[in-house]
């Protein structure tokens, strides 16, 4: 079976700060890190390769940088990764992302599974998982807690709910966005960390996956991302720290001073 | 201090300790209370090729370097020296196969070591006989195609965890030095058996038990190299395993210093961060000269087994002694520095000093290993 996960580079989330003067999220000396579900979407790949057999190849459309988390899903177990990057490509919204993506994922050639995370801790839209699937004209389930079995045929997985989970059985080729609970993602090993420090990772040009220029990056984007701020805040805030008998024990606490609920 | 680690070495560094940071640490106080064997923690390493790690190319390992499994072993020692030990007693139990083992049994059983589908125990101690290893009792006897083994070994780490026991026997008593035989026996031969959990003062999650031998019987090639090389083999294993328990001393040491420094800068009397007290420095002062010590002194000993494999036994002894020695000095230090703090279990100190205890103790007690030391220098002086 050949699997490919998409994957993408984001900010730590516990690094981002905000500036204090432009009320602008601050990149600056933040650390890159993979999108946590993306962890998820690369174990689920590499834990089916390993039980069904096939391989499984990571995909990132970034800047040069993303390269580490390619090399980082190698030393994970992956088999093979492309990175997508082309300065053509930046201000992508999800229509162009997703555009692009699927652009380098039919230059793979036969894919049966394509596996994403739910969402993006930037981006925030999860709207790439199913926008590629259009493109790529595959089944797509979103939300998958578990994935049971695989056949050459089909997928039998669960999609999470707000009150329970869906048991759905979907046809390849397919696509799913994965949410934490699917599974727990495994450390690196020493083998796989030699592997990915020699891994030969190709780059994709605009002109490599055969993209139509005018539908790629901020030109291919009819969404634009003006500014990014925080909301006011509102009112006092205090946060509560301790094992939970006693946030509870400062709560009640707190209600005995200003006599709320008397 | 800058060691100069290879781009290799420093990855395996960075992954020993993410898994200490990330799993190791946040499950010790767990495994130290309920003193469970540490299987996840196990399995994760395995994946993680680390049981690789001592096991020769050629077999399925990543090549078996003294210096990388130091490396490994000092940064999941710094997590919890418990769960570190149930790891490295695999290591233990594999050697005597890698230095005496024939072809066939290495084939056998090392590929299946190397990716942690096998844990192995290192049968040496009974109850009469401790630093004397001379003084086994049991027996080995060849019946027809089979061994037959009979007896009771004492302490033996992985009892009841592991799939592979390498144990030492006598075969021919009126041999002496040349009368014991070493044997793997597998957790499911007939007439094998483990004993209870013994309960210890610290390294609580590491699985302690008797192994009893009671007609035990093993096909005939499982004997580890010729008859009557089982103490050769013995003295051989503990050269090469020695570091390991060094460099549990050195993170085990360093832990402590971590914990002691950090503590000092938040914890405020008379007005004053603790640190601020030139005692306070002092004890911290030496904590680190003693551990940055140590550790020198171990890396310069793994170097030299892997380049001069043959000539092992001194620099093996003296970086075990070191190590464990400061290891002992230090948490107890770093306990002083926390005061009450330090003696209360919410706090990781106190059980790293109970921890640090049996690193003097096993694998050749300290006084034993100034013995190896002494007798190396004999030799060297007389020449
Ligand atoms: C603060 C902010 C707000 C934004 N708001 C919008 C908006 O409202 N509308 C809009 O169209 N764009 C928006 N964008 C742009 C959007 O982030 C990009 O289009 C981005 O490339 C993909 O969207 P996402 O981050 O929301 O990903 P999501 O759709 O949340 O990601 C789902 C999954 O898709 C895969 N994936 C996503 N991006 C990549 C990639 N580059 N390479 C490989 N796999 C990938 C991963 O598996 C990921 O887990 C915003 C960006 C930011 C930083
Ligand atoms: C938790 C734990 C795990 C262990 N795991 C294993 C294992 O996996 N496999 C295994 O085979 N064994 C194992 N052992 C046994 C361990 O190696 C022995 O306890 C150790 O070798 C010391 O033997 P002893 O305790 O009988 O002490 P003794 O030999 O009785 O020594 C008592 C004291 O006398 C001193 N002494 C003895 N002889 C001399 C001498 N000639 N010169 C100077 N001083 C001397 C010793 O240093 C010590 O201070 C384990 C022990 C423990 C506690």
């Amino acid at each position: 079976m050949n699997i490919v996960v998409c994957i993408k580079q984001v900010p730590d989330a516990k690094d981002v700060r905000l500036d204090p003067e432009t009320n602008t999220l601050s990149r600056e000396g933040v650390k890159s890190v993979i999108n946590p579900y993306d962890r998820h979407a690369m174990e689920e790949g590499v834990r089916l390769k390993e039980e069904f057999g096939g391989k499984v190849t990571v995909v990132s459309m970034g800047p040069p940088q993303a390269r580490a988390i390619l090399e980082e899903a190698i030393s994970c177990g992956a088999d093979d990764a492309i990175l997508v990057s082309d300065r053509a490509f930046a201000g992508a919204d999800t229509l162009a992302t997703t555009y692009t993506l699927s652009q380098a994922i039919k230059k793979i050639g036969a894919v049966d599974l394509v596996i994403c995370g739910k969402q993006a801790t930037d981006g925030d839209t999860a709207q790439v998982g199913p926008g590629l699937a259009v493109r790529l004209d595959m089944a797509y389930v979103t939300c998958v807690q578990q994935v049971s079995t695989v056949t050459d045929k089909v997928v039998v997985l669960e999609r999470m709910m707000d009150d329970g989970y869906d048991e759905v059985e979907v046809e390849l080729p397919a696509l799913l966005t994965v949410v934490k609970e699917v599974n727990t993602p495994r450390f690196p090993s020493i083998r796989g960390l030699r592997k990915a420090r020699v891994a030969d990772i190709p780059s994709y040009t605009a002109e490599d996956i055969g993209a139509d220029v005018a539908m790629l990056g901020l030109g291919g984007s009819p969404t634009q991302v003006v500014k990014v701020f925080p909301p006011e805040p509102k009112g006092d805030r205090t946060i509560l720290t301790g094992s939970v008998d006693e946030i509870a024990e400062k709560l009640a606490e707190i209600f005995r001073e200003s006599s709320i609920g008397g | 201090m800058d060691h100069f680690l290879s781009e290799d070495q420093q990855a395996i560094v960075d992954l020993a300790k993410q898994i200490s940071r990330e799993m190791i640490v946040p499950k010790r106080v767990y495994y130290d209370e309920t003193e469970e064997y540490p299987l996840d923690i196990v399995e994760t390493l395995a994946k993680s090729d680390f049981f690789a790690l001592f096991v020769p190319e050629e077999f399925g390992g990543l090549g078996g370097s003294c210096y990388d499994l130091v490396l490994a072993l000092e940064q999941i020692g710094h997590g919890c020296v418990g769960i570190a030990t149930a790891y490295a007693a695999s290591a233990l139990g594999t050697y005597p196969i890698i230095v005496g083992g024939s072809q066939e049994l290495k084939e056998k059983y090392l590929p299946k070591v190397a990716t942690g589908e096998l844990r192995a125990a290192f049968g040496l101690t009974e109850s009469n006989a401790g630093s004397d290893a001379g003084g086994i009792q049991t027996t080995a006897v060849l019946d027809g195609d089979e061994w037959v083994l009979n007896g009771t070994k004492q302490w033996i780490t992985n009892g009841g965890q592991a799939h592979i026991y390498t144990i030492i026997a006598i075969t021919d008593p009126h041999k002496g030095a040349r009368g014991a035989s070493m044997f793997i026996v597998e957790a499911d031969d007939p007439g094998f058996s483990c004993g209870p959990k013994e309960k210890k003062m610290g390294i609580r999650c590491s699985a302690t038990t008797e192994l009893i031998m009671k007609d035990c019987r093993i096909p005939k090639d499982r004997i580890i190299g010729r008859r009557g090389t089982g103490f050769i083999t013995v003295m051989k294993t503990l050269d090469k395993s020695r570091p390991g328990i060094a460099s549990l001393g050195v993170g085990l040491a360093q832990a402590a210093l971590d914990e002691a420094a950090s503590y000092a800068k938040t914890r405020y009397q008379f007005g004053k961060p603790i640190i601020s007290f030139q005692a306070v420095q002092h004890l911290l002062a030496d904590m680190a000269i003693e551990t940055e010590a140590a550790r020198a002194l171990l890396y310069v000993a793994a170097r030299h087994i892997d380049a001069h494999p043959k000539d092992m036994s001194k620099g093996s002894a003296m970086c075990k002694v070191k190590a464990t020695d400061v290891a002992m000095k230090v948490t107890t230090d770093a306990v002083q520095v926390l005061a009450g703090y330090g003696f209360m279990r919410e706090y990781p100190v106190e059980k790293m000093m109970r921890d640090a205890k049996i690193l003097q103790i096993y694998e050749g007690t300290n006084q034993i290993q100034r013995n190896v030391i002494g007798q190396e220098l004999n030799k060297e002086y007389t020449k």
